[in-house]
């Protein structure tokens, strides 16, 4: 009963979807305030809709209903309460309505948060919104409805991939979707802007906050799977430039280059176009990653089950929406200006020289995600493209980009002088010279990569330190410079991790010891455990550094009864400036285990810069100047008539 | 409309092109470079009597198949039917290799769904399935007079792939 | 008698380290290939089947004094290239290597066409211009 009710309220979403879009677009157009007027109320109407949908669903999870086929597909009556519950967004069908429940909830923010805007320009960008919900809850019903029931439904359900029953499995899909699904808040500006042909300055400054805040959500959502990886997949990776990590890294690259672009037309009106259509393809690669990660184009261990149908769905979805856009910006952007005038040296061309490395950094990964696909359609064979082959290319682009992160700040809008920001910065550049060079040795051997590392990030930090130093600091300011710091912190973990992890895979019999990193590890013994809904091994591992005892480690073997799958958990002593890693691996003869353990030095400064970095979006977004009052509606009449 | 947009636009169109034609192919699925060169040579222990060996170089001079099958394998069972249909119609013989399994699983697995197989060879160890290029079973190659794999069969052999690829090829090779 | 400890000393040890150096590179070496039943893992952290089989011919191979390359050319010979997560530079490969630095390039080209752009002089004024801005000016001056 419930699920039918779930399916109706999609149902019922959809025509509210589709006649908010149509009304709003159409009123838009003419003029028509009373038309316009629905787009408000219907889009809270539609979050509704959607979240009661989503409500049955997660219910359906809870109170174990596996004739609903997605429930079987993807629980079972052992798994604990708060993974029955995430179940709901473990697989294709479910996940999909969170993201199109994650739509609403933007959709409505919009809705609430834009009085200050005119009434056409809000009604176009909640009418874009609500035909993209259109879109995807049109793909739910006809391929993929999470409430298709499954008869004679069976006595149990196939149980929730052991890898998903995690804590992270709670927060990290949510909050990558929020980011990625925040973009369309951004998307849908510029094709608003695109329909009224106004690009100006205050469409950016409208679209700001919305497009950092989705900016920082995706920072954290991605910071949250690479942190997820690491401690669940068992060997200590954290990033395996896998085709799904890349779809959502590209969108990341895309969203930091246009919240960028878009302080310069904010502030000076320039790089209107750039702008626009940055903000189309952040949004672009979104839908994109959406594709890859369903169609089964792609192997990756984060693809969905295959169904050719959807993928030819999302395709046309894709198709539509981008095309659109992009066959919009053609007919409008022709006759735009060039906007304000800049000098060769200043921060619009540092900002801009940014854009260009960020959005050659997103290219590159796009090249290197898509390749082998486009090399085997066209008959060239098959390929493989891994981590060696991305990180190859892709640090060279992000050098300079860290580089220019130093100096952009410090310049001046319109006109600043090199000789000037020489004057400003030569200590900086000295200290993090120095400091880069000499601060290897204290890690034990002289690397000369980490050396550009660590002297790369100190000179962020000092550079960034720099720029606070005189004039009227704003929120704003200070959210720049956090988020630059984040930076440098991760770019400090990565360096110093890939630099001097070590790892050592041992076959261990109770009592024995291995060496790793300077830290002793002995393996007092293994004992059989039992969990909710699976068996265990479980290791007691006694880390000693120096003689001098430090913990206990309880790294576990498990094998989940129901999909007969095994899995490891591994036991991690987390330090800041170093994490000690220890898996079980398989049973060996003579009651001897596979134990890998592994030195991580510094990698939560990875996590830690990308908490960072989001504090700092977070500050900017709450500048006070994107906080609406009735001043707004003033602003508005002046720039107007300017 | 500016150069620059119809040069996304046209870039974008190509993009969705490419995906579309993507979603025709199997990215799972690995062509062998062996296609066209000789089969690596192998001596085996047969299947059914341990003391006597088999060497591939022995069906120099005849067009043949080789089948990798294994009893833990359960898409081999779906094409067991077909192969026990060629092997009835005697157009070409098809030689077993029972993969990474145990000599008693394999046989008792032949006795209750039938054997096609003039022989079947065992590979324990799974050795000449890594020269062949196996990486998963069941895998079907066709052979020549001379010893050079023209064609690799992915996956379970249907009744399709018999009569549009295999049997002509093999009737082709057999002329040669 | 004590010589022949020592000298199985020396060897064990010897042994020891070779086999930890041995396994460093058979780790590493695994890292650069790819697991062909799994969905997008290495040879080094994949426990399947084939991975394990795998991974004990890459330490036969370097046991018995090949090298990185041979092992690679072997895995090339039977799997294909599709098999190697560092794709090889060949002809059909070389526009994803050289592509990065390609579309750098062009950012850099579009990046400088639109700083001269903005630096353009506007064209000078004509003398009926130049008559209105100097009337419009003494009118200001008044």
């Amino acid at each position: 009963m419930i699920p039918e009710l779930g399916q109706v309220a999609l149902s019922l979403a959809l025509a509210v979807a589709l006649f908010a879009s149509v009304s709003a677009l159409a009123g838009a157009e003419k003029s028509n305030a009373e038309w316009m007027a629905f787009a408000r109320p219907a889009s809270q109407s539609l979050t509704l809709l959607v979240a009661f949908a989503f409500g049955c669903l997660v219910h359906a999870f809870v109170v174990n209903d596996f004739s609903v086929a997605y429930v079987a597909n993807n629980s079972n009556s052992a798994l604990p309460l708060q993974y029955r519950v995430a179940g709901a967004w473990g697989g294709h069908e479910g996940s999909l309505l969170l993201w199109t429940l994650i739509l609403g909830v933007w959709t409505s923010a919009v809705a609430l948060f834009s009085r200050h805007l005119p009434e056409e320009m809000a009604a176009r960008v909640l009418g874009v919104m609500n035909l993209i919900s259109t879109g995807f809850l049109a793909f739910m019903l006809f391929t993929s409805n999470p409430f298709d029931r499954l008869l004679p439904a069976p006595a149990d359900g196939r149980d929730l991939n052991p890898l998903l029953q995690d804590p992270g499995m709670v927060l990290h899909p949510p909050m990558l979707y929020m980011g990625y699904v925040g973009f369309s808040v951004a998307f849908s500006f510029a094709v608003a802007a695109l329909l009224a042909g106004r690009l100006d300055a205050t469409w950016a400054r409208w679209s700001r906050p919305w497009t950092t805040v989705a900016w920082v959500f995706l920072t954290i959502g991605i910071a949250l799977g690479s942190g997820w990886a690491y401690y669940e997949l068992g060997w200590g990776g954290w990033w395996f430039w896998d085709p799904v990590e890349n779809a959502s890294f590209m969108p990341w690259l895309c969203g930091t280059a246009l919240i960028h672009s878009l302080a310069v037309t904010e502030k000076r009106g320039a790089f209107r176009s750039w702008t626009v259509l940055l903000a189309i393809f952040a949004f672009a690669l979104s839908l994109l990653g959406t594709f890859l990660v369903r169609s089964g184009v792609l192997t990756s261990v984060h693809a969905f089950a295959v169904d050719p149908k959807r993928g030819v769905f999302i395709l046309g979805l894709f198709a539509l929406f981008v095309g659109g856009a992009l066959a919009l910006y053609a007919w409008r952007t022709a006759r735009i200006g060039l906007g304000g005038s800049f000098a060769p040296v200043s921060r619009e061309s540092f900002l801009l020289a940014n854009n260009v490395l960020l959005a050659a950094a997103a290219g590159t990964v796009f090249l290197g995600t898509l390749y082998p696909l486009a090399l085997d359609a066209l008959g060239g064979g098959k390929i493989s493209v891994g981590p060696q082959y991305f990180e190859a290319v892709f640090v060279p682009i992000m050098a300079p980009a860290l580089f220019l992160m130093g100096i952009g700040p410090l310049a001046r809008w319109k006109h600043s002088s090199l000789p000037e920001l020489a004057v400003l910065l030569r200590w900086a550049l000295a200290v993090s010279l120095t400091l880069g060079l000499l601060l290897p040795l204290a890690m034990g051997s002289w690397k000369p990569m980490v050396g550009f590392g660590l002297s790369l990030a100190l000179w962020v930090v000092l550079a960034s330190l720099l720029s606070l130093r005189k004039g009227a600091r704003t929120r704003s300011q200070y959210g720049m410079v956090v988020a630059h710091i984040g930076m440098a912190v991760f770019v400090v973990g990565v360096t110093l991790v890939k630099g001097y992890e070590a790892e050592k895979d041992a076959r261990m019999r109770p009592g024995d010891t291995v060496e790793v990193g300077g830290y002793s590890f002995l393996l007092e013994g293994v004992a059989d455990v039992a969990g909710p809904n699976y068996q265990a091994a479980r290791a007691k591992v006694s880390v000693s550094r120096e003689g001098r005892p430090l913990r206990v480690l309880h790294p576990e073997r498990r094998l989940y009864t129901v999909q007969q799958s095994v899995m490891t958990e591994a036991a991690i002593d987390t330090g800041l400036t170093r994490d000690l890693y220890v898996s079980l691996g398989d049973p060996l003869e003579g009651g001897a285990w596979l134990v890998k353990v592994q030195y991580k030095p510094f990698i939560d400064w990875i996590w830690g810069g990308c908490l960072i970095m989001a504090l700092g979006g977070l500050l900017a977004a709450t500048d006070r100047r994107y906080r609406f009052s009735l001043q707004a509606k003033q602003d508005n009449v002046v720039e107007a008539a300017a | 409309m500016s150069s620059r947009a119809l040069w996304v636009l046209g870039i974008f169109v190509a993009l969705v092109a490419l995906l579309a034609a993507g979603l025709t192919l199997n990215p799972r699925e690995v062509p062998s470079p062996l296609v066209g060169k000789a089969a690596p040579p192998f001596e085996l222990p047969l299947l059914s009597e341990p003391d006597k060996r088999f060497a591939s170089k022995d069906r120099l001079g005849s067009v043949w198949l080789l089948n990798v099958w294994a009893s833990w394998c359960v898409s081999c069972r779906d094409e067991h039917p077909v192969l026990l249909e060629l092997a009835k119609s005697g157009a070409v013989p098809i030689y077993g290799l029972n993969y990474k399994d145990k000599r008693e699983d394999g046989l008792r697995w032949l006795a209750a769904y039938g054997d096609p197989y003039r022989l079947s060879v065992i590979d324990a160890e799974g050795r000449i399935g890594i020269d062949y290029g196996v990486y998963g079973v069941p895998e079907t190659y066709v052979i020549d007079k001379r010893g050079f794999i023209r064609y690799k069969q992915i996956g379970p052999v249907t009744r399709e792939t018999l009569a549009q690829k295999i049997l002509p090829l093999v009737g082709q090779l057999s002329r040669e | 008698m004590n010589r022949i400890f020592l000298v199985a000393a020396i060897l064990f040890s010897g042994i020891a380290c070779g086999n930890e150096d041995l396994e460093k590179r058979v780790t590493a070496l695994s890292a650069e290939l790819r697991c062909l039943v799994c969905q997008n893992q290495s040879l080094a952290d994949s426990n399947a089947d084939l991975a394990v089989d795998l991974r004990r011919q890459i330490r036969e191979q370097l046991g018995s004094g090949r090298s990185e390359r041979d092992v690679l050319d072997f895995m090339v010979q039977r799997y294909g290239d599709f098999v190697l997560y560092r794709p090889p530079l060949k002809a059909s490969t070389v526009l994803l290597w050289i592509g990065p630095f390609l579309l750098l390039g062009l950012g850099i080209v579009l990046l400088i066409r639109r700083i001269r752009s903005t630096n353009r002089q506007a064209p000078p004024l004509s003398d009926a211009e130049r008559a209105r801005a100097a009337a419009f000016l003494d009118r200001g001056r008044e």
